[in-house]
């Protein structure tokens, strides 16, 4: 591994140089360059732990879940139902039957369109806001349409915040669903979720939390949050891709009708109807992805054992010190001054398109999102069709955030000159 | 830093500051706009075509260097060329773009300033965006429509 990025540098709580190690990934080279890897917003690396836990389920355990006698499939079974209480620790959540496997985070958003359909009327409101990925804003916006209710936006304002006066003014008697993110993906604003969720149950309405960005990102204490749904992805806390959790309030984990049917999420099929399993093998139809939840198990305690407190400081001193760097050149402005920023950051550069910056990054072995971040209702109210994403995780260092600066001072000076 | 230098020649760079031909020529009546729903770059193509020629050429939209300049430099090359000339030149102009081997009777003129484009294949589609949407504009019947590259 390259010294340069290998020094000890975590500002708190552990040593990112022996951190590193445990990410096979990160030995790799980009033509003459260290991988400098600056989007796990989009999806983040694997340490060995998780590669691990996968490929021994494959190897010593596997088997269908909750479906033989025979042994391996009671173990599959019994590594299965551990990983699911192993995603309701890391949630902060009492009972593990509250958390359903799903395919991530915009499987479980659908999943709850879909079952939250019918309590939406003609004339109600659905609520996003405008820092919302598409993944939460879409199934609502479709909704919404289906079922002839409004779709109202709550709007952001020139810092990427969401104010609390904004989503009071935005709720009335009939919103009878808030969708919003825990952390703005694009942006990096942590939004006051549990005040947001206190006005909207006031108003009568459910809360829905789109916690792809806030389960990587944050500490989390589900219940004291008091939102009735939190989903997240996996791949994006350090495990596979395929699984993602969704953890639903007492009340909607017994109420919501299932979103698909067949296997695994029934008691009794009779030739006329069907009987449907409890919460949450009621929203798991079909065979479990078993291994993959095994490695998101592995991630979250991977996590937990290396201090979540100590990654979310981390990543935030990391990012501040980039908004800072960044700031610093000439020609380049960082997107969003939240108060509140989790491990991301979009920034522009004058003169040169976000796509050629990405590349220009790119050439210097620095992965970045350049783009719209699924976000073009954000983009359209920034007035830029696209911007460049540094997102940190817990193996990024000070020294990466150095290469970022240089390699983003080339190419503003490549494009020096350019059109505004 | 070679293959930078390589990919963002000063030809590109100046028809990416001053595109040529941007905006609607009077009289295109056809139009087709590409559209690359990955990264929200939208190139719309006017076109003026007549008995088999290009009259006029001319485009609009916002995009990246590599898309803004392939768009102006292919309306600099296509002004008062015939349609199978375009064929031609798309084909050999793609070829060279995605590393193949393009017709070597094609001239591409200063269009090969867009070779360097081969050593990064993600951004392959940002070169051929107007192209793609001028093909549409030529084959499809007066009025718009729209080509998405994925
Ligand atoms: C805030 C946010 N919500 C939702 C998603 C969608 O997650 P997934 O694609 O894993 O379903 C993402 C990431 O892509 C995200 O960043």
């Amino acid at each position: 591994m390259e010294r340069a990025t290998a020094q000890r540098t975590a500002p708190t709580g552990f040593d990112v140089a022996e951190l590193r190690t445990e990410f096979p990934i990160l030995a790799r080279r980009l033509g003459p360059h260290p991988l400098v890897y600056l989007d796990s917003a989009a999806t983040a690396q694997k340490p060995r732990a998780v590669i691990e836990a996968v490929s021994r389920f494959y190897s010593e355990g596997n088997a269908s879940v909750a479906r033989g006698v025979h042994r391996l499939s009671g173990e599959a079974t019994a590594a299965y139902e551990g990983a699911r209480a192993a995603v309701a620790r890391f949630l902060g959540a009492a009972n593990p039957a509250q958390v359903a496997f799903v395919r991530g985070t915009t499987e479980a958003i659908n999943l709850l369109a879909a079952t939250l359909a019918e309590r939406v009327e003609a004339g109600d409101e659905i609520l996003v806001t405008r820092l919302d990925h598409h993944s939460n804003f879409v199934p609502w916006q479709r909704l919404a349409s289906q079922r002839g209710a409004r779709f109202v936006i709550a709007e952001c304002d020139e810092e990427g915040e969401l104010p609390l006066a904004e989503v009071e003014g935005k709720l009335s008697g009939r919103t009878r669903i808030v969708a919003l993110p825990h952390v703005s993906n694009a942006l990096g604003t942590v939004l006051p979720v549990s005040e947001i969720a206190a006005r909207a149950h006031a108003a009568g309405a459910l809360v829905v939390v789109d916690g792809a960005q806030g389960a990587p990102h944050l500490p989390l204490a589900v219940e004291a949050l008091d939102v009735d749904a939190y989903a997240f992805s996996g791949h994006k806390t350090y495990g596979p891709t395929g699984i993602g959790a969704l953890w639903l309030s007492p009340r909607l984990a017994r109420e919501l009708p299932p979103y698909q049917t067949g296997g695994g999420m029934i008691r009794t099929v009779g030739d006329e109807t069907t009987d449907f399993a409890e919460a949450p093998q009621r929203f798991e139809a079909g065979t479990p992805a078993a291994a993959e939840a095994v490695g998101l198990a592995a991630a979250v305690e991977w996590m937990a054992r290396v201090g979540i407190e100590a990654i979310a400081a981390h990543e935030t001193a990391l990012a501040e010190h980039a908004v800072a760097r960044l700031e610093s050149l000439d020609g380049v402005r960082v997107v969003g001054r939240p108060a509140r920023r989790a491990g991301v950051l979009s920034f522009v550069v004058e003169g040169a398109h976000p796509h050629d910056v990405g590349t220009v990054l790119d050439a210097a072995g620095v992965a970045v999102r350049a783009g719209h971040h699924c976000a073009q209702p954000l983009m359209r109210r920034l007035g830029l069709p696209a911007t460049v994403r540094a997102s940190f995780a817990a193996f990024n260092t000070v020294e990466e955030v150095e290469t970022l600066a240089r390699a983003v001072e080339r190419a503003r000076d490549l494009f020096r000159g350019g059109r505004g | 830093m070679n293959e930078l230098a390589e990919l963002y020649q000063q030809v590109l760079l100046d028809h990416y500051r001053s595109p040529r031909h941007f905006g609607r020529p009077a009289g295109a009546e056809r139009e087709a706009e590409g559209f690359n729903p990955l990264c929200g770059d939208r190139v719309k193509v006017y076109v003026d075509v007549e008995e088999g020629v290009i009259r006029a050429l001319g485009f609009e939209g916002s995009g990246c260097a590599i898309s803004t300049a392939s768009a102006s430099l292919m309306a600099e090359a296509l002004q008062g060329r015939r349609i199978e000339e375009f064929e031609r030149l798309f084909a050999a102009f793609r070829a060279t773009v995605t590393g193949g081997a393009p017709d070597r009777e094609v001239d591409l003129g200063k269009l090969a300033a867009l070779a360097g484009v081969a050593e990064f294949p993600m951004r392959v589609k940002c070169a051929t965006l107007a192209w793609h949407a001028l093909e549409a504009a030529l084959h499809s019947p007066a009025g718009g429509t729209t080509v998405s590259t994925e």
